[in-house]
């Protein structure tokens, strides 16, 4: 069996898998962002015509799955396998997705890294013959994810301007060992760092220090650089994450120029910062996994963007370790997407 | 030999680092919006309490029907939705009233209303308020124990 290690965090496919397509369905407010165009499904109602907001985002994240399905030119009788997750305790998105959806399914927690995660063990699963088509996805929505980690949606309080805003958001990739137009190159499993923030309105500083330790793990494993990619994309910092993990990078030597020109956030991308009021960015494992199966995935279809490193971010924090003390440890998976 | 870094010494050089980066909430702003907002709920509800004197109700009376009375607008505003864009700007301004307990029990109310009259609303109605009023009504029976100690002398 070739060995598929690189380095010390890397693992890395030849020949596939490949991504054969991929869907979005996001909320209003995301609807009504600056990538509003790229998304396959916009919502009218963050309700999505259900009873409650748990159940309105696993019917986004089903769609999302169905509707990569039906891009991909798959039945679900061709889907041996459907991996992902969401930030709800014990997962109830994903569960309750997967039982509409009628597939063997592994669910995933990666809080907010959850889309590269489930792009990575699914290329993994797809490489080693476990799989011949695997869909991988995450969702978020704002009200479930508040209510669970904040307060009330309706409860009166200030954010400051250091917050997020959890999108309203999935996204789903079909994976498979059938050749098309984009591959998995490789990917770096990310180590969980945590720099002892502990302000759960500050993720984005909290997580920069993950995102930036495994890029430059990819950078080491794989001896490239920021030359490398056309983009390289984290998941939800937002804005003031995003400013410190682009400081991080060119103090770690990466070259200013190229940090400034090639690398990005969804979480900055989602919304407009002057109109939408969504203070630092978005948030949440939908942010990455909308915009990397919706925006991404159709630039890289178009060949406008020829390599790409992704790596979603997630607070591994629980609703009861701030109560306890303790700081929000950060993690970051990365993937690179290539067209083949 | 290089002296080992300690896990407080990252924390507080990361923290010192990431400072500049982040932008704090406009305090002054804030303060002067809850200082008009709050200012001018107060002085509406004692224009309030003044006109149902004069129209002859008891002092009381009076002031017990103008609480309720803003009870019920914060209450009403929650459920149709404009009360937390109000806060947003008024912040502590209608946070701090009564109001801000009407919407911290209307809020919570809504929210856990899926799960449930008594299991969910129920459990729930108390989660933002219940630490306050433990703590206010703790703090409230503590000085009353030393104003009767003191008392005694």
């Amino acid at each position: 069996m070739a060995d598929r290690k690189l380095g010390k965090q890397t693992v890395y496919f030849e020949n596939g898998p490949f991504v054969a397509g991929g869907a979005a369905v996001v909320g209003r407010k995301e609807g009504e962002g600056p990538l509003s165009e790229w998304f396959d499904f916009r919502l009218k109602d963050d309700r999505y015509g259900e009873k409650t907001w748990e159940k309105a985002e696993s019917k986004m994240l089903k769609e999302a799955m169905m509707l990569a399905m039906k891009k991909t030119g798959r039945e679900k009788s061709d889907i041996d396998l459907v991996l992902s997750g969401d930030l709800l305790n014990q997962i109830m998105s994903s569960s309750f997705m997967a039982r509409d959806l009628q597939l063997p399914f592994l669910g995933l927690y990666g809080a907010c890294s959850t889309m590269t995660e489930s792009l990575l063990l699914g290329a993994m699963l797809t490489k080693g013959g476990f799989a011949h088509n695997i869909v991988v996805g995450a969702s978020s929505h704002f009200c479930t994810a508040e209510r669970q980690f904040r307060m009330p949606v309706e409860h009166g309080n200030q954010r400051p301007p250091s917050a997020q805003w959890t999108a309203t958001a999935a996204g789903a990739m079909v994976l498979s060992e059938k050749r098309s137009s984009i591959r998995v190159d490789c990917g770096t499993i990310g180590k969980v760092i945590d720099a002892g923030v502990k302000d759960a309105n500050q993720m984005g500083s909290a997580m920069a220090p993950a995102a930036v330790d495994t890029i430059l793990h990819h950078f080491a494993d794989t001896g490239r650089s920021f030359a490398d990619y056309d983009l390289v994309l984290t998941g939800d910092l937002g804005f003031v994450g995003k400013a410190i993990a682009a400081d991080l990078l060119i103090d770690a030597g990466m070259d200013a120029g190229l940090v400034k020109s090639r690398y990005d956030d969804c979480g900055a991308m989602l919304y407009d910062r002057e109109r939408q009021d969504v203070h630092s960015g978005g948030s949440g494992c939908g942010c990455s996994a909308a915009v990397f199966s919706g925006y991404i995935l159709k630039r890289l279809q178009q060949g406008d963007l020829n390599r790409v490193l992704l790596l979603s971010t997630g607070a591994m924090l629980s609703t009861i370790s701030p109560f306890q003390g303790e700081s929000i440890p950060g993690i970051a998976h990365g993937v690179v997407l290539e067209v083949c | 030999m290089k002296k080992e870094v300690q896990k407080k010494d990252i924390e507080a050089g990361y923290a010192a680092y990431v400072k500049p980066f982040t932008p704090k909430p406009p305090y002054l702003k804030n303060c002067l919006w809850a200082f008009f907002t709050g200012g001018s709920i107060c002085t509406l509800a004692y224009l309030a309490n003044n006109l149902l004197m004069e129209g002859g109700m008891e002092e009381k009376n009076a002031q017990t029907l103008v609480t309720v009375g803003i009870i019920m607008i914060a209450q009403l505003l929650t459920a149709l939705g404009p009360f937390d864009t109000i806060a947003k700007t008024a912040g502590a301004g209608v946070i701090v009233p009564i109001s801000g307990f009407a919407n911290s029990m209307v809020a919570p109310a809504m929210e856990y209303k899926k799960e449930g009259i008594v299991l969910g609303a129920g459990a729930k109605l108390f989660t933002v308020a219940g630490p306050v009023l433990v703590c206010g009504i703790t703090a409230a029976t503590a000085a009353g124990v030393i104003y009767w100690i003191a008392g005694l002398f």
